[in-house]
């Protein structure tokens, strides 16, 4: 971690509008920490270091003449759920193949006309369907972070995995990622970094590879809470190719971060206390309560009594628009194609090598719901249950203005831990996931430590499109818990984890005679 | 809810998504597993509650009914396992 990729987005920002460095060296020193780190972390899936160039040169060019962008010559990462022109874009899936799209998708076009300079694609679980980042296609990316005394790899979460390693490691000032049931809050949880989901439309799904299209939202993982003002404003837009994307202006997010929480009122939501807590996360949560007390906030307890059904109704919801959303990879348009004796068995082979075991779980459950007869009994219930949770969210902010949480009900575990357990392993988006069925935004922010000095975050929820006060509450967290350390960098000596394992390759070139 | 193994192969078959018959056995597990737990949405009462459709209030949008794009076939060809003249080829459908 060198002097540089230690610096924030804002200082980086700050010094190349000084002119006291450059594009070119602010990318080159991220690019060979990349090169130094990625072996052991495999949080970049595909690095970009010759666009990277290319971009810090121009945006040298900018800033030269004084004409700098408001992100310009900033090296950030992109999840490769996001379709990035002329650079290959799987989703972290094999059925993608070499996919390599002739467009980009709005947000990442936001950042890049803002200045921002692209490092590389960033690893996550496939078709974001994981809490680990162990179900991509690219084998897992490993947290920088390690416990106590121990050198176990443990998962960075996810499904934006790689984006929260890249950011905890210093491999980008920032990156993208993209919230279905909490998979940026859960990985920033989990590497000690910011993550905000903001509210269902403001920021384009246009070119983000669709998971559940009611849910999915994209935004950012950086290592402050001002850098992901700063982000954020750049990625969120009006777009008339999302029919979803909300026709509001964006507004300035890092003017919201000064003003002080006093006065406001933060609800603490009762049923979040659940059966099974950890001591030191209920812990964690009444220093939060304390700090907001002790900067002049009014605590109020509140009720949310349809929590617990969240979880299932979006086991429901998720996977019945994945299996919808999915249909379309059928090895004919686009990706990988594996021949079968006609038309119906091409499909089923293509689908069969193409999907991973959670993807193919997903789609399957939700085919199910979906089917005939079960329509009413699945769906249509699950997104009645959706409004009683939208409905308790609207009651508790008639009252409060903010509503502090935990982010996660533990900190990392350890890789191959919960992989055996479906359940098991949804239950890690229990705090996160009410805020994406109500279409709310939501903020992890780094607040402490574990007893084996694993990070844990604290969640703040706001109104829609109140991610003002969402900033503005996350950001007095950050000062209260004071400069977060830095994972200790191990990876700069160590060897791979794990060997990478040759995967039974998927071909993309079918070999069928032309006239089959 | 217990989902039998035929029921894992028919729901699989819609899907299109080819499963051996040890996956069979395994999904039949995961999928009664999940949807045993998904079965407590039941206690919940929803009658007289709309389904949800948005966060907040919006109309959808309308555009003129015209032609904003188009004249790329190299492009939307590009990715394709498979074309001949611009066509996407698959395996023959009729005799």
């Amino acid at each position: 971690m060198s002097d540089l990729t230690g610096l924030t987005l804002a200082e980086a920002r700050d010094r190349l509008k000084k002119k006291e460095i450059t594009a070119r060296e602010l990318t080159e020193a991220h690019l060979a920490a990349i090169e130094a780190a990625n072996p052991a972390l495999n949080a970049y899936i595909l690095p970009t270091p010759e666009k990277a160039l290319d971009m810090a040169k121009a945006s040298d060019a900018r800033l030269a003449k004084g004409k700098g962008l408001p992100l310009d010559g900033l090296p950030i990462g992109i999840k490769d759920l996001f379709c990035t022109r002329d650079v290959r874009s799987t989703a972290c899936s094999a059925i993608l193949g070499d996919f390599s799209p002739v467009y980009e998708s709005t947000v990442t076009q936001n950042l890049w006309d803002a200045g921002a300079v692209m490092l590389g694609k960033l690893n996550m679980d496939e078709f974001a369907m994981g809490s680990s980042n162990e179900t991509s296609h690219f084998e897992p990316c490993i947290n920088p972070w390690r416990a106590k005394g121990s050198e176990k790899p443990l998962v960075p979460g996810g499904s934006s995995g790689g984006s929260a390693a890249a950011v905890a490691a210093h491999l980008a000032l920032a990156a993208t990622g993209t919230d279905t049931g909490g998979s940026i809050r859960q990985p920033a949880a989990l590497t000690g970094t910011v993550g905000i989901k903001p509210t269902y439309g403001r920021c384009s799904r246009w070119g983000i590879v669709a998971f559940a299209s009611s849910l999915d939202q994209a935004g950012p993982i950086t290592r402050t809470v001002r850098d992901a003002a700063i982000m954020l404003r750049h990625m969120a837009s009006h777009d008339p190719k999302d029919s979803t994307s909300a026709d509001k202006p964006v507004p300035d997010y890092e003017k919201a971060l000064g003003k002080a929480v006093k006065g406001l009122k933060i609800g603490v939501p009762k049923e979040y206390r659940i059966d099974g807590m950890s001591a030191e996360i209920d812990a964690l949560w009444e220093r939060g309560i304390g700090w907001f007390r002790d900067a002049g906030a009014e605590i109020v307890e509140i009720s949310l009594p349809h929590t617990k059904y969240a979880l299932p109704a979006y086991y429901i919801v998720a996977p019945a628009e994945a299996s919808s959303n999915l249909a379309r990879y059928d090895g004919v348009r686009y990706g990988a194609r594996v021949n079968g004796r006609d038309i119906i068995d091409m499909y089923e082979e293509t689908r069969s090598h193409g999907f991973g075991a959670e993807v193919k779980r997903r789609v399957l459950i939700g085919t199910y719901v979906l089917s005939a007869g079960y329509y009413d009994a699945y769906y249509i219930k699950a997104q009645k249950v959706r409004t009683l949770i939208q409905r308790d969210f609207e009651e508790a902010f008639e009252t409060v203005d903010a509503i502090l949480a935990p982010a996660t009900p533990s900190p990392a575990f350890a890789i191959g831990e919960k992989s055996g357990d479906p359940i098991e392993m949804y239950l890690n988006d229990i705090f996160t996931v009410t805020v994406n069925m109500a279409g709310l935004p939501g903020i992890s922010v780094p607040a402490g430590v574990s007893e084996d000095g694993l990070p844990l975050g604290l969640q703040i929820i706001g109104r829609p499109f109140d991610e003002e006060t969402v900033l503005r509450s996350a950001q007095l967290i950050e000062d209260a818990a004071g400069v977060f350390p830095a994972p200790e960098p191990w990876w700069a000596s160590a060897r791979p984890v794990a060997p990478k394992k040759q995967k039974s390759p998927v071909k993309k070139k079918a070999k069928a005679s032309p006239k089959a | 809810m217990k989902v039998d193994e035929a029921t894992v192969r028919h729901v699989a078959r819609l899907a299109r998504i080819k499963v051996t018959e040890k996956e069979a056995k395994s999904l039949q597990k995961e999928l009664s597993a999940i949807l045993d737990w998904v079965e407590q949405l039941g206690e919940v009462d929803t009658a007289g509650v709309e389904p949800m459709t948005r966060v907040e209030a919006m109309a959808l949008k309308k555009r003129e009914d015209k032609v904003t794009d188009g004249g790329i076939p190299d492009l939307i060809v590009k990715n394709a396992p498979l074309t001949e003249d611009y066509f996407f080829l698959v395996p023959k459908v009729v005799e």
